[in-house]
């Protein structure tokens, strides 16, 4: 207990210095800016922002990055409630209530309840992490490789799984990421492979040129190809922002019960915001005393999933921080942002940086304070930001893709392959593939294949040694399980008549 | 028995996994393959690349047997051409732009226009402001503001 209490202590040390402060700020409210506008998700917006954080000091970078992430997560609730368009994933469950909500003139107590929850499952994040995050890492310090491979090989299986779409092309998706990430030198033979002798793309292909490409352009041009919806922006003022003593006391016990969804559904791999969203909103219809509030703007419906949301962002730093194994494509970003400054990512990171580790989860929290305070009063500007029309925010939109990338190298080649990322990724996109496990399977490609390496010198070349110890056999045996499980047509179809029955 | 697409989306998705499988095993071919207890620079690509042919296969050949479940199938009509080829290429003009030191003020008001026509309706007035606005914009805060050492025009060093 002395010691969390330590560790927290030199967190908010690191946190609290006027340049970090100044950084996670920037973050969240560049976060929440892009995150606002709609059909850009979180990921989108960190890949675009992501070059913003290079040139920093890893600890601000970081603690930037994760601020960028949770920012727009929330700012794409914000699109939800007021605008009728669901923005990525999460905030599909968000409408639901909080669109009614704002149509009966509750816009106010509706943001103001998703902030509340955000912030309400920050905090619970936060000391999750810092509860289970030392022992967690622990136990990771005695992984080997072969223990290594097998929970890479888990992550990815399982965020195949859980993605949408159809399983075999998420797992064939993986694959193509996995040689993605074998572009450029190799570390052992010194070979340069699949560079087509392209001499720029011997370090290989920057995480952050896919994934602007695949999220970003190919994006845009899904947006500009779909049929103009015109957005139902709410007209009037918003007014009434603080939500009503009865309103807080009746969303006490969703929030309570959001946050820990979102806590157990954070870390494992995969599971992301919008599951947890979608249990939570689920939970409450079915504790609810008058279910048939729910879609007509229930405060309940509001709170609880955006907090089980909010809790996941929170709680998936939990494997990437402590194994240094990402279990999202966001945490893919941070883990990359991670390596390209110089920090090698793994159990070894708490120990060796605490620094980072521990300012890194201390910003968390700070960074959900400021997200309470900045957005209640910049509503009017969000609002604004959203009735600009969408002709005139993409080029400005490919201009900051634009510039972000060139500037990452000063060559114009990465700007070249953005576009070729997204001209292929809109194919992709057309024939039903989808991108996170993709961008997962590239970061952790050239981990998987050292740890495959390793693993086999240390068996003699036998790969039985993946089901002999016992961890890693517990991996793969999870593995198969889920596979097994989802694999079974008839199962997959139920669950998406379970989502959709809702 | 006659062999139909039920699932043209699958079928065609099938062929291009196949062929990237393909393209990394040929590509792969000129790295050692080394053995498993040696691993090669070879041994990883080979395997994955095979391991991409055979879901290539699988979901290719399940195209014969299952209907698609989404009714949008792979309609031509459905894609969006236009955006599609029009910032592909405009990024592609910045990048180019960019790289022979054509300046950045040049650059970006060819993307920011690239970018305009990619919308259905072109509002040629409003077009040019937005590349003006968006520019001088830009300027200041990647130029003067980030101090970003790019040359401004092909003349300024």
């Amino acid at each position: 207990m002395e010691q969390l209490l330590q560790n927290l202590v030199l967190g908010f040390s690191v946190a609290l210095t006027l340049q970090n402060l100044a950084y996670c700020f920037l973050g969240v409210f560049l976060g929440t800016m892009i995150g606002v506008l709609p059909g850009i998700g979180p990921l989108a917006t960190m890949a675009m922002l992501l070059p913003l954080t290079y040139t920093l000091p890893p600890i601000s970078a970081l603690i930037m990055l994760a601020g960028i992430y949770y920012g727009s997560d929330y700012g794409g609730s914000t699109t939800a409630i007021l605008v009728n368009l669901p923005g990525e994933g999460s905030s599909v469950v968000t409408l639901l209530d909080g669109h009614p909500m704002a149509r009966q003139g509750r816009a106010g107590p509706a943001l103001a309840m998703a902030a509340i929850g955000s912030f309400f499952a920050g905090c619970v994040g936060t000391l999750i992490i810092a509860l289970v995050g030392p022992p967690l890492a622990n136990v990771a310090l005695k992984f080997g490789s072969p223990e290594y491979f097998s929970l890479m090989v888990m992550a990815l299986v399982c965020a195949s799984v859980v993605g949408t779409g159809s399983l075999l092309k998420s797992l064939a998706m993986v694959v193509v990421g996995l040689l993605l990430g074998i572009v450029g030198t190799d570390v052992t033979s010194g070979k340069a492979r699949f560079t087509f002798g392209v001499p720029e793309l011997n370090d290989g292909v920057g995480i952050a040129v896919v994934a602007m490409g695949v999220f970003g352009l190919t994006e845009i041009v899904k947006n500009l190809g779909s049929a103009q919806i015109t957005p139902t922006i709410l007209q009037g003022k918003i007014t009434g922002l603080m939500p009503r003593w009865e309103d807080l006391k009746i969303c006490f016990g969703p929030m309570l019960r959001g946050s820990s969804i979102g806590a157990v559904f954070g870390p494992l791999p995969g599971l992301g915001g919008t599951i947890s969203a979608f249990t939570s909103y689920m939970a409450e219809k079915k504790l609810a005393k008058d279910p048939s509030r729910f879609g007509k703007g229930a405060i309940e419906g509001v709170a609880g999933p955006e907090t089980a949301n909010n809790a996941c962002p929170q709680t998936t730093f939990v494997p990437m921080l402590t194994l240094g194994v990402p279990g999202s494509a966001s945490m893919a970003l941070m883990l990359g942002a991670m390596i390209i400054h110089g920090i090698t990512p793994g159990p070894q990171v708490m120990t060796a940086r605490p620094d980072l580790f521990w300012g890194l989860i201390a910003s968390m929290w700070i960074g959900n304070l400021m997200l309470l305070m900045l957005n209640l009063p910049l509503i009017g500007i969000w609002v604004k930001l959203l009735q600009v029309p969408y002709r005139m925010l993409f080029p400005i939109i490919m201009t900051l893709m634009g510039i972000g990338i060139y500037s990452l190298n000063s060559s114009g080649t990465d700007v070249l392959l953005m576009a070729f990322f997204g001209f292929i990724g809109y194919v992709l996109v057309k024939l039903g593939c989808s991108f996170p496990p993709l961008i997962l399977a590239m970061v952790l490609g050239p981990l998987l294949e050292e740890n495959l390496r390793r693993s086999m010198l240390l068996s003699d070349g036998d790969p039985s040694v993946f089901f002999t110890r016992p961890i890693s056999c517990g991996f793969m045996v999870a593995t198969g399980l889920l596979l097994l499980l989802f694999a079974v047509p008839a199962l997959r179809r139920k669950r998406s008549e379970v989502i959709k029955d809702d | 028995m006659r062999l139909t697409i039920k699932n043209p989306q699958d079928f065609w998705c099938g062929i291009l996994f196949v062929a990237l499988g393909a393209l990394a095993v040929y590509l792969a071919r000129d790295y050692e393959m080394g053995s498993a207890l040696q691993m090669g620079p070879g041994y990883f690509p080979t395997w994955l690349g095979g391991i991409l042919i055979g879901f290539g296969v699988l979901i290719g050949g399940l195209a014969f047997r299952i209907e698609s479940e989404s009714s949008e199938g792979l309609g031509l009509d459905t894609w969006a051409f236009r955006p599609w080829l029009v910032l592909t290429a405009a990024l592609a003009l910045f990048a180019v732009m960019m790289e022979a030191n054509l300046g950045f003020v040049p650059s970006l008001l060819v993307l920011i226009t690239g970018c305009a026509l990619a919308h259905k309706d072109v509002h040629w007035r409003e077009t040019i402001l937005l590349a003006v606005c968006v520019t001088a914009g830009a300027v200041a805060i990647f130029s003067y503001g980030l101090d970003m050492p790019y040359p401004l025009f092909w003349w300024s060093k």
